[in-house]
């Protein structure tokens, strides 16, 4: 029991560790694999003044993004594979006797591909219909079930707004984005129609482009920036005022933000291990003091300083591996339960499981190190003769 | 050989300030194998210190000192520490065990910290160790299973597992009772009888009478150094006892 109070800061320590690092990489994991879902060489473009490590989406400001830019970038860009405008609004969504509540986007014919998605049912936005601004709507999977059930939605009509619009297809489920919104919730239409229909006729609120390929993304960024500054009458010294970001950024500012977590963590997770250390350091110059007679039997009897300081210095070490193992376990348990809260898997890398046993092994021989060398030195006629 | 020569051995200790003390101001001694003495003395006559000199758990300050032919004075901590494991046996006041764990692994511990490495088999070693003090059957009890006679005996038995040169006992019967203690003083001197030298240190007359020579110190020096002329049985004294006690009497009247 005393030892168990002992070792708590190191089983503190250690187990938050690793629910830390575990939750971490866990969520790591599930960024990379979410970003890599938006679509490879993916660019977006934004409206607003660029920020430094930082990314706003949906920043407003002074200048936004027009159908002239786009026009011109479909134009002049050759690096680019694909272009698709993505022009946002809301509203209530009505199918016979049920409704519900999402966002429309509107959207190229090319915006499956650039976002590498596809259909369970029915057909895809068409040219024709951008330029004939149909009232077509897609369905992601969320909206297709919360009106329609299990039924089949191509064909029927939906009322988007006041707007009356025909089904013509569904979305494939994708699941939870990195931001934890319902990518599943949502309808897509051609941006002709949203635009000029629903949205002021001249803001679009993101381009979205893919580059030709991977090694050509910078080079595609540049040139982005370049085409837009001149749309934008920009002068040689002044910023820009949009913002260009790819799959590489965002990971960058989430790996920056988990990074800081880490960090904070980690500092709250040494001060722990230090506690414990100081609690071993305590209970060994007890045990010392408590057993001097026997300290001094032990040197009686022909045990060297030296024996005495590693007998002293394996109890302290057992001591500090005991709540080690204790603190492994105990995080990998938060770690599993705070998983689950959240609906995240972690990873268990054994490589911080195997850093954190020798680390409490390590805290064991450091703060033992002294009450053992203490031991050590005793002379043995006083400490025989100690009550 | 002499087991142990001793000449004219001095020890001053410097306490605070310019107090010195003279605890041994020139003793000469020599004990010969297969010898049981007692070294007796009133507090302050030096008895504690020349104890602690012949156990080499303290130095000399002037004098020689040979242990089974090895002069001590030349030796450090480490090869003093290696020859208490190897030549010395400890009995010592009180209870001298290590508690929570047995009998056996108690008689064991000199051979742990054994570095000649010689002996094959330890456990085997300790295992005789208490049979020869009579503890055969109580090998796997631990400290707080046994009385405080059969304590001291383990004690014994651990003092004995090195094969020592001599046997060193500090006020042995110290902690016990008149009867444990002439129990103990028997197991001393079936000891003595094998063969093993034995020096103990005690300020009990009825104690010292058990052994063969009585040195007597006072103030530092040797007063008296004498044989005992008539060999006195605790294994006798033991079964009177005994019988008294059976048929009614007070342990200590009997003793007296």
């Amino acid at each position: 029991m005393r030892s168990l109070l002992t070792v708590l800061g190191i089983i503190i320590g250690v187990g938050a560790v690793i629910a830390l690092v575990s939750i971490g990489q866990g969520a790591s994991a599930s960024i990379e694999k979410q970003i890599a879902g938006l679509g490879s060489n993916l660019i977006m473009i934004f409206p607003g003044h660029a920020r430094v490590g930082g990314v706003s989406f949906g920043a407003e400001s002074h200048r936004t993004i027009t159908l002239d830019d786009f026009k011109r970038l479909e134009k002049e860009a050759t690096l680019l594979k694909g272009l698709s405008p993505m022009v946002r609004s809301g509203g209530q969504v009505i199918a016979g006797d049920k409704n519900w509540s999402t966002s429309i986007s509107g959207v190229a014919p090319n915006f499956l591909e650039i976002r590498e998605w596809g259909l369970t049912m029915g057909e895809f936005i068409t040219a024709r219909d951008v330029l004939a601004r149909r009232k077509v709507a897609v369905l992601g999977k969320t909206v297709a079930s919360e009106l329609y059930g299990d039924a089949d939605p191509v064909g029927q009509r939906i009322r988007i707004g006041n707007i009356p619009f025909q089904v013509i297809g569904v979305l494939k489920e994708r699941g939870q984005s990195m931001g934890g919104q319902d990518q599943d919730d949502t309808i897509l239409a051609p941006y002709t129609t949203v635009l000029y229909r629903m949205s002021d006729g001249k803001n679009i609120n993101t381009i979205m482009a893919s580059a030709v390929s991977t090694e050509k993304m910078n080079a595609a960024y540049a040139e982005i920036t370049k085409i837009l500054r001149a749309a934008h009458k920009l002068l040689p010294g002044d910023d820009d005022d949009f913002n260009v970001r790819s799959q590489t950024d965002i990971i960058e500012t989430a790996t920056s933000v988990t990074g800081i977590m880490t960090m904070v963590l980690g500092a709250i997770a040494g001060v722990s291990l230090l506690v414990g250390g100081i609690g071993i350091m305590n209970i060994m110059l007890v045990s010392v003091t408590e057993r001097t007679r026997e300290i001094g039997i032990r040197l009686a009897i022909g045990a060297r300083g030296g024996d005495i300081l590693v007998q002293f210095l394996i109890e302290a070490v057992t001591l500090s591996l005991f709540g080690g193992v204790i603190g492994i376990l105990s995080g990998i348990g938060l770690g599993k339960m705070i998983a689950n809260l959240i609906k995240m898997s972690i990873i268990v890398n054994p490589v911080v499981v195997f850093g954190a046993f020798f680390f409490s092994g390590a805290v064991g021989i450091f703060f033992g190190f002294y009450p053992a060398m203490k031991a050590s030195k005793l002379n043995p006629i006083d400490a025989l003769h100690y009550e | 050989m002499d087991t142990i020569a001793l000449k004219g051995i001095k020890k001053v200790y410097h306490m605070g300030g310019d107090v010195k003390v003279h605890a041994l101001r020139g003793v000469d001694l020599t004990v010969k194998k297969g010898e049981f003495a007692a070294i007796m003395g009133a507090s302050g006559s030096g008895k504690s210190t020349l104890m602690n000199i012949i156990g080499c758990l303290d130095s000399v300050t002037a004098g020689d000192y040979f242990l089974d032919g090895v002069h001590v004075n030349d030796l450090d901590k480490l090869q003093l520490a290696d020859i208490r494991n190897h030549k010395i046996g400890f009995v010592f006041q009180g209870f001298n065990l290590l508690p929570r764990t047995t009998a056996l692994e108690n008689v064991e511990l000199p051979l742990l910290y054994d570095r000649r490495g010689r002996i094959k088999d330890p456990r085997k070693r300790a295992i005789e160790a208490l049979e020869r003090v009579g503890l055969g059957d109580r090998m796997d009890h631990e400290p707080n299973r046994l009385s405080g006679g059969q304590q001291q005996r383990v004690t014994i038995a651990r003092a004995l597992v090195n094969d020592p040169a001599l046997i060193l006992a500090d006020e042995p019967t110290g902690n016990l009772d008149s009867k444990t203690s002439i129990e103990v003083m028997s197991v001393f001197q079936e000891l003595n009888r094998e063969g093993i030298t034995i020096i103990l240190v005690t300020h009990e007359q009825d104690i010292a009478r058990y052994a063969g020579r009585i040195i007597m110190l006072r103030d530092g020096l040797i007063l008296k150094d004498e044989p005992i002329k008539v060999y006195r049985s605790a294994a006798d004294d033991l079964n009177v006892l005994r019988n008294a006690m059976d048929n009614g009497g007070n342990e200590e009247e009997i003793v007296q």
